[in-house]
């Protein structure tokens, strides 16, 4: 069989199709914010909050609950909002409360998965909820529609305060002159990043998402000046590597998340010598 | 009344205070120079001014209908601007986005400002340039454009020249003084004695000693030669 018979083949199978459109799904959702969260210097509280999400996860195993998606989201949600609002506290510095919470929560959530797990195979649930599993093909409807609609509220959220976010993001201190309300947004776009890596945590783990949130947005810098175009740019390049990662690692029988990861990484080189020859840095 | 009324003002940060007992007010059409040595408080004053920070003590007060984000501002450029990807025009566009308030989508007379400020600072034909790739003056009078589409009354600007060479420093001190003859009251942080004597109607001392009064004041009081030692 050649590559394309061995495709159809196995687009044959409602799980692949499901796979590749929650994939196609959450690539879309995770490149939206990313520009904002590179400058906005956000890529740390991306980071931690993944890690966050990781120690919810552990809980509702431990708590043995069927569909940990409520609770995992209630808490990261609830911590990024404690994140922003001690980055603005000038006792703890912001990074280090990312570091100290995001530390912990990996550190406790490891500590009651090996303490209360009952399955034998500890170290392979650790592994794949830190970078990504298999789950991704064992998908149900519910979870399609419900990445569906999740899609729908970051992107209708999105295009609904484009310019809010993109004032925000230039200059906060001319946005709160001219009387927006700064915090809010900022609220806005912490809760917007926490919806999107409880989102991708299935695809490609806790550890890989802040690649798959930052990579297409940086890519994307090297070559486009705009701050639309360069969104618009990330958000494809996020899908086309996404896309490409999953068909690959059914082919190859490969990690989801280390492929669409490492095709991020290719991409980004590519556009990194093509912002160079384009006489731009 | 006044455009703007400081009274009694004291600036500071966690309960030291920088400046106390700083009163002054500006009225429609001047142009008001700010002057003093490095950290002083004239960019905590400017703050505070905007709505930014709280005074310690005493209050600001806007008159003359002014309202509180009728305020164009020209802050000094901060460094996630420096590798930010934005055109000009979005640049620019942003400028009205208290205009806008919570619609999601600036209108067409929105555009039309900001087109029409884009002309006014000379920076037509620029307006899908990268921000990040003008020269140092295009890039003030690209944030000077923007604060424009957010006032036709009042600009506050903190350093506008700082880091421009003597050509572009006095093309933008003229770009600055047209402005206020079209009917713009200015307030400018320089360190720049020469320009404030130049240009300015009023002066504003920041420091050991706090002065307050018209140019001409200020040079019979010896301003220019004894708080004046401060330049650069
Ligand atoms: N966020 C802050 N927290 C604590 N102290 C501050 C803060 N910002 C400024 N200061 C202090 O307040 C004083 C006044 O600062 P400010 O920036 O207003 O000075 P300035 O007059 O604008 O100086 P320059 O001419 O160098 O711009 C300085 O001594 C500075 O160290
Ligand atoms: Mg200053």
């Amino acid at each position: 069989m050649n590559i394309f018979e061995t495709l159809a083949f196995y687009f044959e199978n409602q799980f692949v199709w499901n796979a590749v459109i929650v994939g196609v799904l959450i690539a879309f959702c995770s490149s939206l914010l990313g520009v904002t969260l590179v400058l906005k210097r956000f890529s740390f509280i991306g980071d931690g909050l993944s890690h966050v999400a990781f120690g919810a996860i552990a809980i509702a195993s431990v708590l043995k609950l069927t569909n940990n998606m409520p609770l995992v989201l209630v808490v990261t949600v609830l911590c990024a909002v404690l994140l922003l609002r001690t980055g603005q506290n000038t006792k703890i510095k912001g990074d280090a409360a990312v570091a100290m919470i995001s530390v912990g929560a990996l550190a406790i959530g490891y500590l009651l998965m090996n303490v209360f797990s009952a399955s034998s195979n500890i170290s392979g649930d650790v592994c794949s909820t830190l970078f990504g599993s298999t789950s991704i093909l064992t998908l149900t409807e519910t979870d399609v529609w419900m990445s569906a609609i999740l899609a729908l509220i970051v992107l209708a959220a999105f295009i609904f305060f484009y310019n809010k976010i993109f004032a925000v993001t230039f200059d906060e201190s001319f946005s709160k002159t001219t009387g927006t309300h700064v915090e809010l947004y900022n609220l806005l776009i912490a809760v917007i990043i926490a919806l999107v890596i409880v989102f991708a945590m299935n695809l490609v783990g806790s550890l890989l998402i802040s690649a798959l949130v930052i990579f297409p947005a940086l890519s994307a810098m090297r070559v486009f000046k705009s701050f639309k175009s360069v969104t618009i740019c990330s958000v494809v390049i996020s899908v086309v590597c996404s896309l490409s990662g999953i068909l690959i690692s059914i082919l190859a029988g490969t990690p989801v998340g280390s492929t669409i990861v490492a095709v991020d990484i290719v991409v980004f080189f590519a556009f990194f010598l093509a912002g160079k020859i384009g006489g731009r840095s | 009344m006044a455009l703007l009324k400081c009274e009694n003002l004291s600036l500071g940060y966690d309960g030291v205070e920088i400046v106390t007992g700083l009163s002054f007010e500006v009225n429609s059409g001047d142009y008001l120079c700010i002057v003093g040595e490095n950290g002083s408080g004239k960019s905590t004053l400017m703050k505070t001014v905007l709505g930014l920070r709280q005074p310690m003590k005493g209050k600001v007060e806007f008159g003359d209908g002014l309202k509180s984000n009728e305020i164009g501002y020209l802050p000094q450029q901060t460094p996630v601007q420096r590798d930010f990807p934005a055109s000009v025009w979005e640049v620019v566009l942003s400028g009205c986005q208290g205009r806008a308030g919570l619609r999601p989508f600036y209108k067409k007379e929105e555009k039309a400002l900001a087109a029409a400020n884009i002309g006014r600072m000379g920076l037509d034909g620029m307006e899908k340039r990268c921000y990040r790739e003008l020269s140092g003056g295009q890039q003030q009078r690209v944030l000077l454009a923007r604060a424009l589409c957010a006032t036709g009354k009042i600009l506050l600007l903190d350093e506008p020249v700082s880091g421009l060479d003597p050509m572009v420093t006095a093309e933008m001190y003229d770009l600055i003084k047209k402005l206020n003859r079209d009917g713009i009251t200015i307030i400018m942080i320089s360190h720049d004695i020469n320009a404030a004597s130049k240009y300015a109607s009023h002066i504003l001392h920041i420091g050991d000693t706090l002065f307050f009064g018209t140019k001409a004041e200020y040079l019979s009081s010896g301003g220019f030669s004894a708080k004046g030692g401060d330049v650069k």
